[in-house]
């Protein structure tokens, strides 16, 4: 587990401190006085319709709280989510999460054009053909992961961008950067398989050209096309051999790569944007400055180590 | 460690008889595996083969149609008189099986020549598939040329590469007659010199070392 500095904890689901009775004759009121709020106010009689109120505001916090002892997810939840970033952090920074949002609406989506879509090099044509034209709001799911593919292509494109001319790739980010490429390769595996699916004219023959373009790799090229086609030609298979990777064996690939990838983004922070200054105190020299590095205050155009180690006191770089 | 322990077999000098401490520490003589290694390698062993046992059957499920050579498929397609030696006619004829009209494939066909081909008389089918990746190409009757849509690869009559990207001749079909009628057969590809070789895939050169930087496949049917 990463040790992340104690955010400030909302003080919604702090639960009051515990009150003890106090103890018969220390402190409180002096015999045979009333106590004082009853002196100088009656005692407010709850009405029973308040007092289910009550117990109903407090039962959310109540549930949450069963739930959080048994997970003990609070402490990494809030670390997360309260996790300090660096100044300077702008819009350019929501590209990942754009990215990820296109990838969900892709997943939900594609779920639901699943339960008419048939898979076969007969029907295909017509299951879509049905989609658009019979079921209510079928064109615009359909529409949605269909332009939604090429929105998440052109995120992913620029999410990579923002993270390459920001420098955000260097030491200790470079696992991440791998697991980024990967992930964009699985992406366009994605919406080469998705584009058979149709299985119209468009489909078919730019999905031929792209088996092709498969099969110019010298030695294992033409072994590659062969097991895309399932056989010498497209055929009967290819379909179902595309939906298979286009809705099992990719997405399972791309959802435990995301995990992995927003993990080191937590794990080691963001960086800077390369034009923010290091905050200096007033006449510290250079070198004291890398000293202080290690503490999570060194950052530097994102390009020095930014004291993001892998473990211990800053451990997620914030150096807000 | 090892001098630890031979400290202390020194000191003590063994008055009662004491089990010889082992050495390296949890050996014991003539043992060459402690029990907790026999077992920590004998469970990742049988792991290892479970887990084989799981994994290779279903990678071998996915790439046995590498491997898988279909039935030879003969389709005819007109009768002889149909066919001359000076023009091509289109014929449209199944090569895949159970899809339809994907399955489906375009090829011009006519006679053989005196001039043009080894022996005259018999039958010369040219595939459509265009040898840069895969498009249809047409038979343009007045330029006497195969062109293709996509990318503006042109052959000549006889289907070798004259212009664009293309890297190779266009594709033919086996032919041979039977009962009056011309049949096409399974697919071949050429070298730049109209020789047969086995069928490539489109955009995959053909003769000298290429013949072994894209080998032929297992899935396809030999030359003729």
């Amino acid at each position: 587990m990463p040790s992340f500095p104690k955010p400030k904890i909302p003080d919604a689901i702090v639960p009051p401190p515990l009150r003890k009775p106090g103890k018969p004759g220390l402190g409180g009121t002096p015999k045979g006085q009333a106590p004082h709020d009853l002196k100088t106010a009656p005692p407010e009689r709850q009405s029973a319709g308040d007092k289910l109120l009550d117990r109903g505001k407090e039962a959310p916090i109540d549930a949450l709280g069963w739930v959080d002892q048994r997970l003990a997810a609070s402490g990494f939840l809030t670390g997360m989510l309260y996790r300090k970033v660096p100044k300077g952090t702008n819009w350019f920074y929501t590209l990942g999460s754009a990215t990820l949002f296109a990838f969900v609406v892709q997943a939900v989506t594609g779920v639901f054009l699943a339960m008419y879509y048939t898979p076969s090099a007969t029907q295909a044509y017509a299951s879509i053909s049905h989609i658009n034209n019979d079921v209510p709001l079928g064109q615009f799911v359909h529409g949605m992961h269909k332009w939604g593919s090429s929105l998440m292509v052109i995120l992913i494109f620029l999410h990579m961008g923002r993270t390459f001319f920001f420098g955000a790739y260097k030491y200790p980010r470079e696992l991440n950067w791998v697991i980024g490429v990967v992930l964009l390769i699985l992406t366009m595996t994605m919406a080469f398989t998705g584009y058979l699916l149709p299985f119209d004219q468009r489909s078919f023959w730019a999905s031929i050209v792209g088996i092709n373009i498969n099969g110019t790799g010298p030695v294992m090229g033409p072994y590659l096309s062969d097991f895309l086609r399932a056989g010498p030609e497209l055929g009967a298979t290819t379909l179902s051999r595309f939906y298979a990777i286009h809705m099992l064996l990719v997405p399972g690939a791309i959802i435990a790569l995301i995990g992995a990838h927003m993990y080191l983004v937590v794990k080691l922070g963001t960086t800077a944007p390369p034009w923010m200054k290091a905050e200096r105190p007033k006449g510290a020299s250079p070198l004291a400055q890398l000293d202080a590095g290690a503490n999570g205050n060194g950052h530097v155009n994102g390009n020095r180590v930014d004291g993001a180690p892998v473990s211990g006191e800053g451990g997620n770089g914030a150096s807000a | 460690m090892a001098d630890d322990a031979k400290q202390v077999n020194g000191v003590h000098e063994a008055p009662k008889q004491e089990r010889a401490k082992p050495d390296p520490p949890g050996y014991f003589e003539g043992e060459s595996m402690t029990r907790r290694r026999v077992f920590t390698v004998g469970a990742q062993a049988l792991g290892g083969l479970a887990g084989a046992g799981i994994v290779l059957p279903a990678v071998g499920f996915a790439i046995a149609p590498i491997f898988h050579r279909g039935k030879e498929r003969w389709e005819a397609v007109g009768p002889v008189s149909d066919f001359v030696e000076d023009t091509y006619r289109q014929v449209v004829f199944t090569e895949t099986e159970g899809i339809g009209d994907a399955g489906k494939t375009t090829a011009y066909v006519r006679r053989s020549s005196k001039d043009l081909d080894e022996e005259a008389g018999k039958f010369v089918a040219v595939s459509n598939r265009c040898a840069h990746l895969g498009c249809p190409v047409r038979f343009v009757e007045a330029a006497g040329n195969f062109i293709c849509p996509c990318h503006g690869g042109v052959y000549d009559f006889q289907g070798k590469r004259i212009g664009g990207p293309p890297v190779r001749p266009l594709d033919q079909f086996q032919t041979r007659v039977r009962k009056g009628q011309v049949e096409l057969g399974p697919r071949y590809s050429v070298t730049n010199q109209l020789e047969p070789v086995r069928a490539r895939d489109p955009g995959e050169f053909t003769g000298g070392i290429w013949e072994y930087l894209y080998p032929p496949r297992p899935s396809t049917f030999p030359a003729p």
